[in-house]
């Protein structure tokens, strides 16, 4: 129980106006918990000297993994001593995100026991994020997660807790079972989850179509984004009502990437063999269209957001990879293929993104076995020279 | 075919060697064990596992500076 709140002017500043305050919530657990007060007064010193009070790193975690939290300190453990240990937890959240009420007060209740009872749902990469534990707590933190059927996610080089939309359970349009195999690939690569082993993290991220709301191409070093191969269903009867609210040329036809549709007011027409599944029109108008049969999902490989480097969005790896149980595996070793390589030549610190462009997609193709595709020509050429095989020139 | 337990030695030896001096990750330590008992004798797998082994039984742990690396864990 905190005696006295801390004194926070500058963030006071921060609840006034008629949005949710993080703060507001920071004062409620600080009521009752002297590491959120703790948390409250060095957050307030930060604001009043413009600089962050927390150091990151070093050997904390739980016996065995090598992933999971995160370490942090404060640099001013005197004057803040209930938040000189402020750990990070990273919790692996259920795939796509859904949760009992009574699980989420289970959470929550373990939290609080242990921990400074904040929390974050959910941190970018898509846990369950539990801040600030001292070191000594972290060993009944996992205990308690274990016994409620939880684990921790990845952190570090390792591969980063898998994070999918909501999939089939809730979305008409999604091309592929997003929650059945991520929970799938969670428990495959346990060991590359939790003992990290590669040159920097690694993400996977499954999108049921190309709405993509999970972001995986731009969030993701490998996206497995829904698709099909079929034709879009087209239901003329319900273009035609549409056609009475929506104007079809400007905001369907006129809009579609590749300019596949035509649209003469009376049918609606799709060149289905340049259609690049982009899912505009379907979204405009779900009763009249929707994806074709065949489904299945696009790998795309190489996301990721600026930190040493800039931010890179994926590109296609694998165009159309069937996504029954039966094919979870190959993808598996495509993925273990690609750790190999990267693992082999990969410099510390450099995402598999950044690695294909040091390389060149041609030579990460070649070392991982995989012929190029038209599909994978991110943009036109731009360098004019070309090189021919010494024996192609005597040809 | 190395033991478990042999590139587990080896590569906790190793990692005492360069403590303080330089971090070794993962894939360093697997690196040199195939270098050091040959690529008939050792793989990655049997690697994995020592790391494991080594983790587990406490004599070893990770470390996050930047990136993870194998490191003897702190004294008491």
């Amino acid at each position: 129980m905190a005696e006295k709140l801390r004194e926070t002017p500058l963030l006071d500043e921060l609840e006034k106006g008629p949005w949710p305050s993080f703060v507001t919530e920071i004062k409620k657990s600080a009521v009752k918990n002297s590491m959120a007060n703790d948390q409250l007064g060095i957050l307030e010193r930060s604001y009043k000297d413009r600089i962050g009070h927390w150091k990151h790193g070093g050997l904390v975690g739980v016996m065995g993994y090598g992933g999971g939290v995160i370490g942090r300190y404060s640099d001013l453990p005197e004057e803040y001593p209930e938040c000189a240990e402020f750990h990070t937890i990273r919790v692996n959240q259920p795939a796509g995100w859904f949760y009992t009420s009574d699980v989420l007060r289970k959470l929550c209740n373990v939290w609080e026991k242990h921990g400074s009872g904040l929390t974050n749902m959910h941190g970018s990469t898509g846990d369950i994020i539990f801040l600030g534990a001292k070191t000594e707590a972290l060993e009944p933190v996992f205990a308690d997660l274990i016994d409620m059927g939880f684990d921790l996610g990845g952190s570090g080089s390792d591969v980063r807790t898998p994070s999918c939309c909501c999939g089939q359970a809730r979305c008409e349009w999604a091309c592929y079972d997003t929650m059945g195999f991520t929970y799938n690939l969670t428990q495959h690569f346990q060991d590359e989850l939790h003992r990290p082993a590669f040159p920097y993290k690694f993400k996977f991220k499954m999108a049921g179509c190309a709405n993509d709301c999970v972001a995986s191409v731009a969030r993701s070093d490998m996206s497995i984004i829904g698709t099909w191969r079929e034709d879009i269903k087209v239901d003329q009867g319900e273009i035609a009502e549409y056609a009475k609210t929506v104007n079809i040329a400007d905001d369907v036809a006129d809009r579609c990437p590749t300019g596949c549709i035509s649209w003469d007011g009376k049918t609606f027409d799709i060149d289905n063999a340049n259609c690049v599944k982009c899912m505009h029109c379907i979204n405009v108008m779900p009763k009249a269209l929707a994806p074709g049969d065949e489904k299945g999902a696009t790998i795309l490989l190489g996301a990721k957001a600026p930190i040493i480097g800039g931010a890179l969005l994926a590109s296609v790896l694998v165009p159309f990879v069937e996504m029954g149980e039966e094919n979870y595996e190959d993808i598996y070793e495509l993925a273990e293929e690609i750790w190999d390589v990267w693992g082999e030549h990969g410099m510390n610190r450099e995402r598999v993104g950044e690695f294909i462009q040091r390389v060149g997609m041609g030579n990460f193709l070649e070392q991982v076995g995989l012929d190029p595709e038209p599909e994978m020509i991110m943009h036109p050429r731009t360098n004019p020279y070309i090189f021919f095989e010494l024996d192609e020139e005597e040809d | 075919m190395a033991t478990k337990e042999e590139v587990a030695e080896a590569m906790f030896n190793m990692v005492k060697e360069y403590h303080g001096k330089k971090n070794l990750k993962a894939l360093d330590l697997t690196k040199a064990m195939i270098e050091k008992f040959g690529d008939e004798a050792c793989d990655k797998k049997l690697c994995k596992k020592a790391i494991r082994e080594l983790v587990d039984n406490g004599k070893c742990t990770y470390s996050y500076v930047g990136g993870s690396y194998i490191v003897l864990p702190p004294e008491e």
